[in-house]
Formats: structure tokens, C-alpha cells, sequence
């Protein structure tokens, strides 16, 4: 079943310096359950994509659908969770607090929101750091809050733009480990931006190949690898074959430099 | 994020005890240059009562002593010194000659009296809090106007701005007469002054607060498609609690100025602007400087009372270190 659909999508920006093409083009069918990851350089339009699939930007032409509705359709009927190159959670809210943010707006119940809080914060591995304000939280302890954030509502489409970015590489890797876990758990559909190759390749069941000026797709691969993926997969030949794929398609984009 | 400063992190009871070494050393010096300048400046009246009094002053005649300076008269006349510190009616009178008016008009008299400096701090501090109440109401209503109106935002706050540059000394009288005309007397008449000068740093402050989150957090809100009013109440409204706090503190303190300005030009009979006032025509300048200190002292308790509340609200936010 297809998530996410588009065709011939494109995206314009007016600049004061001329338009900006954002997305060219882009031809990209999601499935139920896919982890999809968008890797390219800065500036080929990965993160614009993911945003155009929330309904946060407007395509200029082209046919995008969500749940088979406009990305604006899905988005007032709550058919995703967002998460943030930054934790962006609130200080002045306990990590609770910030987790039950999305349900208050959404009208859940009290009684409803404090399972469901207790339910993902279990699903995250913060237990017990409920009442904690985010300040007392690491960087990672606080993305992995965000994250149980945008899983409270039990959207079936989970969007992450660069959730790691920010954050060391052997948290990255622990969190990358909890995510696969995760997604096995909720079978939820992925999206999730970066630009790292190794992280693109261990999780993701397709990679989108991204390139700059216009922003377009310039190689879909499907992953081979298992779903069950222990971190030292990224040694084995099939994972560097993979890698190198990924990033042939990544050079191939520069030679229009 | 605002800076960390907004939310007074890093004070502890430590820094209070350093830091009270030198507000000890700035009070200590100008206590000095107090103390050091009573002298030449009631040379002039000293030398005059002494020699109404028989004693043997140099020159001899007021005109001439009038083409000496205060510290020209004071090296020809050394013996005098002691007497500037205790003239009835000094041009500047000595720091305990002050001390003793204020601990008369405070403790000493009833607070019913109407030469109780309590009685008429109060007659001030109420026209101040009504004020600022009236000042902070309007003001956050105009910043919600602003961050949530084209219109407004595009007129307000030039219109804002151009109400602070009238000399507010000169705005008073006309203020006070005006609603006199209309019968409205009293109290809300200083209020209004006070709360002119007081809206005004709640507007900027909180226009700035409610625009603080950044892109990232309202577009959080709009994935869960959450409506303005949710992200009012849920984003701007707290976002915007540590500005708030730093532009009341400037609008308390602004709204007691006010105040006291409001008394000054209207005769008004009560209220330390009144003491001020009284003690200038009265030639008793211990009365003025009297209420001059009780004000800013009055002043000072309220900022304090300010930070004190915004260091408890921001510690119950979760927004400070505990």
C-alpha cells in the first residue's frame, strides 16, 4: 500500500536573488512501512521534501498525496509525527508535559494522555524522567523525548529531519540501534533526512539519492539488508556495497557543479 | 532561547554576600562626597547665622563674602566648618540631618498624620500600582495586538514611541486639568500618568517575548495543527514570561516616577510629590530630601519585589536552576 505518492513535484522559491529551484521534478512512491532515508548534500532540497510532505511547504507543480489526501488533508487530520533537526521541547514543561503537548491540543482525554504518555516514554527508554524539565536532560535523552512526542497521537507516518544531527556519534549510534527498534515494534513509515551515509545505509529499507541546483532525486536504492540489524552489519560486504552505491550516486550529482 | 541572564541563573547565596561588599563601597563613597560637599555649600548661610549670632567672621560683610566661593570662604573661615552640618535651612543638608527627618516622619509620627511620610508614600503607592496595573493591562493588550494584527503591528508602535518623547512634565498638568474639567479627581488622574510612562516598556518587552519562539516550535504547532488561540496560551504566552518580567520591573519604577510627577505641577496636597514640593517653597529642604529618599527606597523595595517574583515564577516554570 502507498503512503506517500508524488509525481513530477516541483518546488520554486522567490528569492531577492531569482527563484531558487528547490525540487525538481521529484518522482517518489512511499510505502506502508518503508523506512526511507533522503541523504544528499546541503541544498538539494531533502529536508524541503520532508517538509512538503507535512504540508509545511507548498509544492509550486507537480502531484503529492498522503493517506491518498493533499499533504495539508494529512496534516490537519494529525496523519504524521514531526520531529525536529533540534529536541525543541519546551522548557518551561516537564519532559511529561512536553510529551503531552501534542494530545492537549488534540483533545485526548486526561486519563488518556497520561497512558499514553507513560506508554511512549516507556517506548523511548526515559521512564522515570517524567517530571524532569528538559534542562536536566542530555542531548540525546531529550531528542529521544521529541521523538516519544511525535509517537504520543499513534500517527502511522513518523517524518524526521536530521533528528541526530546534533548529536555525538556514539549516541547516534545508540539511538540509531533504539530506532530500528522501534520501528520494528510500531511498524510505522519512515521518513528521515540526513547526510550520513553509514546512518542513511543501516536503517533505512530504501535510500532516496539526492543532489543540489535543482533539487532532485538521482538514485532510489532498495536495501537487501535484513531487518534485523545488529550495528556491526555495517561490516559486512553487503552494507559497504550498499554504502558505495550511495556514494557514487552523491558524486555523480557534483559533476553538474 | 533568551540568555540565561533573563532567567537568573547562576545566583546563589554566595554572590549575595560578595556582592554586598561593593554596594557597601559605592554607598560609602557617596556618603563621602556628601559629607565633604555640605561644607562649602552652606558656607555662605553659616557665615551669615554666625555672624548674626556674634561671632567674628572675615570679610565681614555678606557682599563681600558673596565674591568668595564656598571653599574660598571655608579656608578663611576653618572654625565654621562644624556649624554648615547643622543650619536649620542648609542649601544642602548634612546626611544625618536627613536621617533624622525621615526617621521623624516614618517611625516617629502616626501614619494618619499628614506629616507622616508613611501617609503620604501611601497616597503615592497606590495612584503607582493602580497605574501600573492600568500600564501593564494596556500594554500586553497592545503586544497581542501587535504580534497577532497586520494593522497594528504596522501602526502601533511608531505611535507608541512618539508618545514617550512628549516631555511627560509637561504632559501632567494637562492630563490632570483636563480630567478635572470632567470631573474625575483624585486618584485615577495620577494613575493614568503613571500608567503613560508604564505600558510602554510592556509593549516592547512583550512584543519581543510572544515573537520569541523560533520557526521550529511553531512549526511543531502546526503539525499538530493546533489552532492560534492553542498556540497562544501553549507557546507565546510562556515563552514570553521572562520578558515580561524584565519590562515590569522597568514599568514599576516608571509608574512610581509618574506618580510623583503627576503631584509636582498640580498642587496636589498629598503624596511624596506634594513633599517634595512643599518642602521647595517652604524653604525646608530637609522635607524634600526626606521624600526624595523615601522614594527611592520605595522604588527600589518594589524592583526587588519584582525580581523576587520573577526568580519564584521562572524556579516554578522549570525555567531556572532550583
Amino acid at each position: 500500500m502507498t503512503v506517500v505518492s508524488t509525481t513530477g513535484l516541483n518546488l520554486t522559491f522567490q528569492t531577492n536573488d531569482g527563484p531558487v529551484h528547490a525540487l525538481k521534478d521529484v518522482n517518489l512512491d512511499i510505502a506502508k512501512g518503508d523506512f526511507v532515508s533522503f541523504i544528499g548534500p546541503s541544498g538539494c532540497g531533502k529536508t524541503t521534501f520532508l517538509r512538503c510532505i507535512a504540508g509545511l511547504e507548498t509544492p509550486t507543480g507537480g502531484e503529492i498525496t498522503v493517506n491518498g489526501m493533499t499533504p495539508d488533508e494529512a496534516r490537519r487530520a494529525r496523519a504524521y509525527g514531526y520531529v525536529f533537526q533540534a529536541a525543541g521541547l519546551y522548557p518551561w514543561r516537564t519532559i511529561g508535559g512536553n510529551i503531552k503537548l501534542p494530545l492537549e491540543i488534540m483533545g485526548f482525554s486526561k486519563s488518556e494522555q497520561a497512558d499514553r504518555v507513560k506508554r511512549v516514554m516507556e517506548l523511548v527508554d526515559l521512564a522515570g524522567f517524567e517530571k524532569k524539565f528538559p534542562w536536566q536532560l542530555s542531548g540525546g535523552m531529550q531528542q529521544r523525548a521529541s521523538i516519544a512526542r511525535a509517537l504520543a497521537f499513534d500517527a502511522d507516518i513518523l517524518l524526521m529531519d536530521e533528528p541526530f544531527g546534533a548529536l555525538d556519534e556514539i549516541v547516534r549510534d545508540h539511538l540509531n540501534e533504539q530506532l530500528l527498534q522501534l520501528w520494528a515494534r510500531t511498524e510505522k513509515t519512515i521518513g528521515f533526512v540526513t547526510h550520513s551515509i553509514p546512518e542513511a545505509v543501516y536503517l533505512s529499507t530504501k535510500i532516496v539519492v539526492m543532489s543540489p541546483r535543482p533539487g532532485r532525486i538521482t538514485d532510489v536504492i532498495d536495501s537487501p539488508l535484513p531487518k534485523e540489524r545488529p550495528l556491526d552489519i555495517r561490516d559486512t560486504p553487503e552494507f559497504i556495497e550498499i554504502a558505495h552505491r550511495v556514494r557514487d550516486g552523491l558524486r555523480a550529482g557534483h559533476v553538474d557543479d | 532561547m533568551p540568555p540565561a541572564g533573563i532567567f537568573g541563573l547562576g545566583r546563589s547565596r554566595g554572590s549575595c554576600v560578595k556582592s554586598l561588599l561593593p554596594i557597601l563601597t559605592v554607598i560609602g563613597a557617596i556618603l563621602l562626597v556628601w559629607v565633604v560637599a555640605v561644607v562649602p555649600m552652606n558656607m555662605h548661610l553659616t557665615a551669615d547665622q554666625a555672624q548674626r549670632d556674634g561671632l567674628v567672621v572675615s570679610p565681614e560683610t555678606p557682599a563681600e563674602r558673596q565674591v568668595h566661593s564656598g571653599l574660598g570662604l571655608t579656608l578663611k573661615n576653618p572654625a565654621l566648618m562644624r556649624l554648615t552640618y547643622n543650619l536649620e535651612r542648609p542649601r544642602l543638608p548634612s546626611p544625618h540631618q536627613v536621617g533624622a527627618e525621615m526617621w521623624d516622619t516614618i517611625f516617629a509620627k502616626k501614619i494618619t498624620s499628614r506629616r507622616s511620610l508613611v501617609y503620604h508614600g501611601w497616597v503615592t503607592l497606590s495612584a503607582t500600582l493602580l497605574g501600573f496595573a492600568i500600564g501593564t493591562t494596556l500594554g500586553i493588550l497592545l503586544a497581542v495586538g501587535i504580534v497577532y494584527n497586520k494593522a497594528m503591528d504596522m501602526s502601533v508602535m511608531p505611535w507608541a514611541i512618539a508618545s514617550q518623547t512628549i516631555p511627560i512634565l509637561a504632559l501632567a498638568p494637562m492630563i490632570i486639568v483636563m480630567l478635572g474639567a470632567i470631573g474625575i479627581q483624585g486618584l485615577l488622574p495620577k494613575s493614568i500618568i503613571s500608567a503613560y510612562l508604564s505600558f510602554f516598556p510592556v509593549v516592547v518587552g512583550m512584543v519581543k517575548g510572544l515573537r520569541s519562539p523560533d520557526g521550529m516550535k511553531l512549526d511543531l504547532l502546526r503539525t499538530y495543527h493546533a489552532s492560534p488561540a492553542q498556540g497562544f496560551w501553549k507557546l507565546r504566552l510562556p515563552a514570553s514570561v521572562p520578558y515580561l518580567f524584565a519590562s515590569l520591573k522597568i514599568g514599576i519604577s516608571a509608574s512610581l516616577v509618574g506618580a510623583i510627577v503627576a503631584e509636582l505641577p498640580t498642587g496636589a496636597r498629598a503624596g511624596f510629590g506634594a513633599r517634595m514640593l512643599v518642602g521647595d517653597q517652604y524653604g525646608q529642604p530637609m522635607v524634600t530630601w526626606a521624600a526624595l529618599f523615601a522614594a527611592a527606597i520605595t522604588a527600589a523595595a518594589l524592583v526587588g519585589l519584582f525580581s523576587a517574583l520573577e526568580r519564584l515564577t521562572l524556579r516554578r516554570m522549570g525555567m531556572a536552576a532550583a
